[in-house]
C-alpha cells in the first residue's frame, strides 16, 4: 500500500463491491459507510502520492461492530433504543485503526447489546452465515465474522465477554481473537458486562488477525483497567513454532462436543505434535462451573451498564405521564426479550437478600475457575479444545429455547472469567461441510504462543 | 440547652456531604467550576455516554485524604462500588460510589465544648446533575419541564458520617460548625453551604432516658445552613415525642426539611425506599495510596481549627472574658483567625484585634476572608494609634472588604475622616458640659454609667469623628 503497488480507493471499492454483491443475502451490516469510505481511501492515497507513510494498515477495509463508537457514525449496538445515536467521540480502538490507515466500511450486525449467540436478536434481523444462509453466523459478533467470511472486509472488529468473538468465528471459518482482558482499551466499546468485555480481531488468516491486534493492543489512559504493558510482538514471531511447547488437550473443552468436533481437535492435536509440541492430556473440572457463575455475573453487571438508556438523554423516548412511566415506556418499547430477561435476571441477582446467594457465589466461583487455570498452567503453556460443541446450527433453531442458545458458549466462557486471552481458528469442516473452530487458549499475556501455534494449525489444517 | 421534655433523650448521626475544592471532576477532565453556564462542563464521561469508562482524579483522592487525617480517620486501601437508582440528573443511574471499604475508617471530631463525636467513616463519590423544575408549580409534580444542568454531574464528594453520638440539636450544629472549619482549613473543601458544596442530612431518633435502646430513626434531607440543621433535629425530635407520647409509634423514613414553614414533612417510607443493589464497579481498580503519599499530605496538613482556638486564645492570657473566649470561637470557625493573629503579631492591641475581626470583619460575608492581611492591619494601626475612630474604622473596612482591599488612609481620606485635634474636642467637650450641667455634676461625683452619656453626645456632635478612647481620657482628666 505505501509503496503505491495498490491503490486504497481500489480496495474500498473491491470491498464495497462485494458488499453489494453479497450483503443482500448475509445482512452482515447495520450501516454502509459508503461515501466516507471512498472520502478517506483518496485522502490515504493523497497521502501515498506525496510519499507520506499513511499507516501500517492504510488502505485495509474493515468492518465494525455496531457496539463500538465511532464519532457522527450510527452506533445502535443493533438495538431499537439506540437507534440513530451518533457518539461525539471515537472509541480508542477506533482512533487506533484510523490512525493506522484503516478504512471502515460500516457497522456490522449483532445481537442486541451483544447478548447473544446467534445473532438473531438484533432489533434489525439475523445475519446469515456465508457458508449456508439457512445457518446461523454464531453471535453476538455474527455480522463481523460474516463480513469477513463472506470476503466483504479482509478485517473486522468484535467483542467477546462470553465467546462472541471466537464462536462466530468458528461457526464461519474465520480467525478470531479474545485478548488478555486488559490489553486492548475498552473506551468507548458499549459496555455489556465490564469485567468480561474485551475488543478484538477477525481475519481471513492468524497474520491478518496478528497485525490488527498490534494496532490496537497496548495501554489506554482512558480505561482503568486498561494494562500497563506493551503491545505484543506477534507478526515478528509467528513463524516460531510450538516445537517444546506442553499443549493440554482439555478433556472439558472437548467432552459434550459433536464426535466430528472431537475427531477434528483431536487432529489438530496431531498437527501441533508433529510441529515438536508435547500434548499433555489434562481435566479441568471447574471449567463446567463456568455457564452457570457467567449468567449471574454479566446479567448483574448488565443490569446496571443498561440502566442508563432511560429516554432521559438520547436514544429512543416514549413520552408518559411522569418521569419513571416514562423509563419503563422507553424501556419497555426499546429493549429485546433477551436483553429484559438479563436485566431482569441481574437485577434478581444483586437485590437485597439475594446477593450473597447468587452474584456473591457467582464470583467465589469465578476465583475457583481463575485458580483451576492457574494450576493447569503450571503444568502446560497453552490449553487446547473446540470453540463450540457444535457446528453452526439453523436459524430458528435455538431462538425459542434460551438455555439451549446459552449451551453453544460451554466452551469460550471460562477465559472470560479469567480475564485470559483465547483464539479460534478454522481447522477443518464437520460432517456438515460446515466450519470448525479449534480453540486455543493460554494464561494472561500470553498472546506471542497462542499466535505461534494458530499459525502452525492454519498450515497444517488442510494436511 | 436541649429543650427536650423531661425524661427524653435525642440520638443523632449526621451525614455530611462536602464537594471537593478539586480543578477536575473525579472521574474525567471537566472543570469543576460552580455556577457556570449550564451543560457547559460535560463529556461523554460524565454524562455517562454509552462506551464512556471512569478514570479517578487523584487530586481527590488526596483531598479524601486529608479530610481523613483531619478527623483523626484511618486511611485504608479501598474501592469503588456501584449504587444502582434511576434518576434523571444521575446520567448512568448509578452513582459510583465506596461501600463496604472506605478510604477513611473510623476516626472522630473534638467539638469546642468539649464533647467528642465518633467518625464512622468519609468516602469518596461523584455528586449528580441538578434538575430544575420549570413552569407549573416549579416542584416535580406538576411543573410543565424538567432541566437538567449536568456540570455537577461527576464534581467529587466526601461523605462524612458521623457515629449516632449527637445528643442535642445545639450539639448537632457545632458538630456541623466545627466539621465546616475543619473541611475549609484543610483546604479540601470550601464549605459554602448556600451553594449547596456542603449538605447536611440528619438521622434523628429518640427514647426514654440515656439508657434506653435506640428509637427507630427518620433522615431528615435538605439542611442547608447550621441554623437549619440546629432548628430541623430540634423540630424532629419533638415530632416524635409527641408521636410517641400519644402512644404512636414512628415509621422509619425519609423527610424533607421545609425551611420557610419550619416543619419536617414525609418525602419517602420505608417501603419505598430504594434497593441500590451495591456491587464492585467493575470499571475502577482499588485504590491503594502508598504510605509515603499519606505521610506526606499528613505533613503539609494545615493546622487545624482546635489548634487555631489554643494559639488565638494563648495571646490572652488568663485574662481572656468569656465574651472573648466566644470571639475566638467564632473567628476560628469561620477561618479569620489568621487576620487576629496576623495583627497582634504586628503589635496591635489584641482585644481590638480581636473584637473588630470576630465582630465586624466576620459580619461582611464570605468576601471579608478574600481581604488581603496587610491592608486590614494597616487599618488596625490607624485605629489602634487613635486615628481613627471606631465608628470611621468600621466604615473603611466595609469599603476595603467591598472592593476586595486597598490603602486603608486613602478610603479614610476619601471618605474626609480625619483625626479631630485636641482642640477641637476640647471646644465641643465645653459645649456640651454647658448644655448638661446635671448631667456633669453626677459624673464628676462619681457616676461612671455616665461615661456613655457623654461619649455618645461628642460622638453625634462630630459625627463619629472623634477617637473614642481620647474622649475617655478628655472626660477623666476634668473630672479630677
Amino acid at each position: 500500500m505505501n509503496a503505491g503497488e495498490v491503490s486504497a480507493v481500489a480496495l474500498a471499492n473491491e470491498s464495497l463491491q462485494q458488499i453489494d454483491s453479497q450483503e443482500g443475502e448475509i445482512h452482515a451490516f447495520v450501516e454502509i459507510q459508503r461515501e466516507q469510505v471512498l472520502r478517506k481511501a483518496q485522502a490515504i492515497d493523497d497521502g501515498v502520492a506525496q510519499g507520506k507513510n499513511m499507516g501500517v494498515l492504510a488502505g485495509v477495509p474493515l468492518a465494525l461492530k455496531d457496539n463500538l463508537c465511532q464519532h457522527g457514525e450510527v452506533t445502535s449496538c443493533a438495538s431499537n433504543i439506540l437507534s440513530g445515536w451518533r457518539p461525539p467521540y471515537d472509541a480508542t480502538v477506533v482512533s487506533r485503526i484510523e490512525t493506522a490507515g484503516v478504512l471502515i466500511v460500516g457497522k456490522t450486525n449483532m445481537d442486541e447489546f451483544a447478548m447473544g449467540s446467534s445473532t438473531e436478536n438484533s432489533a434489525f434481523g439475523p445475519t446469515k452465515n456465508p457458508h449456508d444462509t439457512t445457518k446461523v453466523p454464531g453471535g453476538s459478533s455474527g455480522g463481523s465474522a460474516a463480513a469477513v467470511a463472506a470476503s466483504m472486509t479482509p478485517l473486522s472488529l468484535g467483542s467477546d465477554t462470553g465467546g462472541s468473538i471466537r464462536q462466530p468465528a468458528a461457526f464461519c471459518g474465520v480467525v478470531g481473537v479474545k485478548p488478555t482482558y486488559g490489553l486492548v482499551s475498552r473506551y468507548g466499546l458499549v459496555a455489556f458486562a465490564s469485567s468480561l468485555d474485551q475488543v478484538g480481531p477477525f481475519a481471513g488468516s492468524v497474520a491478518d488477525a496478528a497485525a490488527l491486534l498490534e494496532v490496537i493492543a497496548g495501554h489506554d489512559p482512558k480505561d482503568s483497567t486498561s494494562l500497563n504493558a506493551p503491545a505484543p510482538a506477534l507478526s515478528s514471531h509467528l513463524d516460531d513454532g510450538v516445537k517444546g511447547m506442553r499443549v493440554g488437550l482439555c478433556n472439558e473443552l472437548l467432552e459434550g462436543c459433536a464426535p466430528d468436533m472431537v475427531a477434528a481437535i483431536k487432529r489438530a492435536a496431531e498437527v501441533l505434535s508433529n510441529a515438536g509440541a508435547e500434548i499433555i492430556e489434562i481435566s479441568i473440572p471447574e471449567l463446567k462451573l463456568g455457564l452457570s457463575a457467567y449468567y449471574l455475573i454479566a446479567p448483574a453487571e448488565a443490569s446496571s451498564n443498561l440502566a442508563r438508556y432511560d429516554g432521559v438523554r438520547y436514544g429512543v423516548r416514549v413520552d408518559a405521564e411522569d418521569v419513571t412511566a416514562m423509563n419503563t415506556a422507553t424501556r419497555t418499547a426499546g429493549f429485546g426479550d433477551e436483553v429484559k430477561r438479563r436485566i431482569m435476571l441481574g437485577t434478581y441477582a444483586l437485590s437485597a437478600g439475594y446477593y450473597d446467594a447468587y452474584y456473591g457465589q457467582a464470583q467465589r466461583v469465578r476465583t475457583l475457575i481463575i485458580n483451576a487455570f492457574t494450576k493447569a498452567y503450571s503444568s502446560v503453556d497453552l490449553l487446547l479444545g473446540a470453540t463450540t460443541p457444535t457446528t453452526a446450527f439453523a436459524i430458528g433453531d435455538k431462538v425459542g429455547d434460551p438455555m439451549s442458545m446459552y449451551q453453544s458458549d460451554i466452551c469460550t466462557i471460562p477465559t472470560n472469567l479469567a480475564g485470559h486471552p483465547a483464539l479460534s481458528v478454522p481447522f477443518g469442516v464437520g460432517d456438515d461441510k460446515m466450519p470448525i473452530g479449534a480453540q486455543l487458549l493460554g494464561p494472561a499475556l500470553s498472546e506471542q504462543q497462542l499466535f505461534q501455534a494458530a499459525s502452525v494449525l492454519e498450515h497444517g489444517a488442510n494436511s | 440547652m436541649s429543650s427536650l421534655p423531661e425524661g427524653w433523650d435525642m440520638v443523632v448521626g449526621l451525614e455530611v456531604h462536602t464537594e471537593l475544592k478539586t480543578a477536575t471532576k473525579l472521574f474525567c477532565g471537566c472543570a469543576n467550576n460552580f455556577g457556570d453556564e449550564p451543560n457547559t462542563n460535560i463529556c461523554p464521561v460524565c454524562l455517562g455516554l454509552p462506551g464512556s469508562l471512569p478514570v479517578l482524579n487523584e487530586g481527590a483522592v488526596e483531598f479524601a485524604i486529608r479530610i481523613g487525617l483531619a478527623l483523626h480517620c484511618v486511611v485504608q486501601p479501598s474501592s469503588f462500588h456501584r449504587k444502582n437508582y434511576f434518576y434523571p440528573d444521575q446520567p448512568k443511574d448509578y452513582q459510583i460510589s465506596q461501600y463496604d471499604v472506605p478510604i477513611n475508617g473510623p476516626g472522630y471530631l473534638d467539638l469546642p465544648d468539649g464533647s467528642r463525636v465518633g467518625i464512622e467513616r468519609a468516602h469518596l463519590e461523584e455528586d449528580t446533575g441538578k434538575t430544575t423544575h420549570v413552569g407549573g408549580t416549579g416542584r416535580i409534580h406538576g411543573s410543565d419541564e424538567s432541566l437538567v444542568d449536568y456540570n455537577r454531574s461527576g464534581v467529587p464528594l466526601v461523605e462524612i458520617v458521623s457515629g449516632p453520638d449527637i445528643r442535642s440539636a445545639e450539639q448537632a450544629r457545632g458538630y456541623a460548625a466545627e466539621l465546616r472549619s475543619i473541611l475549609i482549613a484543610s483546604g479540601a473543601s470550601d464549605g459554602r453551604m448556600e451553594e449547596g458544596s456542603m449538605r447536611v442530612d440528619a438521622n434523628v431518633s429518640v427514647r426514654r432516658g440515656t439508657e434506653a435502646p435506640f428509637g427507630t430513626r427518620c433522615e431528615i434531607k435538605n439542611l442547608n445552613s447550621l441554623r437549619s440543621v440546629q432548628r430541623a433535629v430540634e423540630y424532629e425530635a419533638l415530632r416524635q415525642i409527641a408521636i410517641l407520647d400519644d402512644g404512636g409509634t414512628i415509621s422509619q423514613e425519609t423527610r424533607h426539611w421545609d425551611e420557610d414553614a419550619g416543619k419536617t414533612q414525609t418525602m419517602r417510607s420505608k417501603e419505598e425506599a430504594y434497593d441500590y443493589r451495591y456491587f464492585p464497579e467493575p470499571d475502577l481498580v482499588p485504590v491503594v495510596p502508598s504510605e509515603a503519599f499519606i505521610r506526606q499530605i499528613e505533613a503539609e496538613l494545615p493546622p487545624m481549627p482546635a489548634q487555631r482556638r489554643r494559639e488565638l486564645i494563648a495571646h490572652f492570657g488568663d485574662a481572656a472574658t468569656d465574651a472573648q473566649l466566644d470571639q475566638a470561637n467564632a473567628a476560628v470557625e469561620l477561618n479569620l483567625d489568621p487576620f487576629i493573629v496576623g495583627a497582634i503579631e504586628k503589635g496591635i492591641t489584641p482585644a481590638l484585634a480581636l473584637a473588630r475581626t470576630a465582630n465586624e470583619l466576620a459580619g461582611l460575608g464570605d468576601d471579608a476572608m478574600s481581604l488581603p492581611k496587610d491592608d486590614y492591619i494597616a487599618l488596625l494601626k490607624m485605629e489602634d494609634a487613635g486615628e481613627l475612630s471606631a465608628t470611621q474604622s468600621k466604615k473603611v473596612l466595609a469599603d476595603l472588604v467591598a472592593a476586595g482591599g486597598g490603602d486603608p488612609k486613602a478610603v479614610a481620606e476619601s471618605k474626609g475622616f480625619e483625626q479631630l485635634d485636641a482642640g477641637a474636642l476640647d471646644a465641643t467637650l465645653d459645649e456640651i458640659i454647658a448644655a448638661n450641667p446635671d448631667e456633669w455634676a453626677r459624673y464628676r461625683e462619681g457616676d461612671d454609667k455616665l461615661t456613655g452619656f457623654f461619649t455618645g453626645k461628642v460622638m453625634a456632635a462630630t459625627q463619629g469623628q472623634a477617637d473614642g478612647k481620647a474622649v475617655n481620657a478628655a472626660l477623666r482628666q476634668r473630672r479630677s
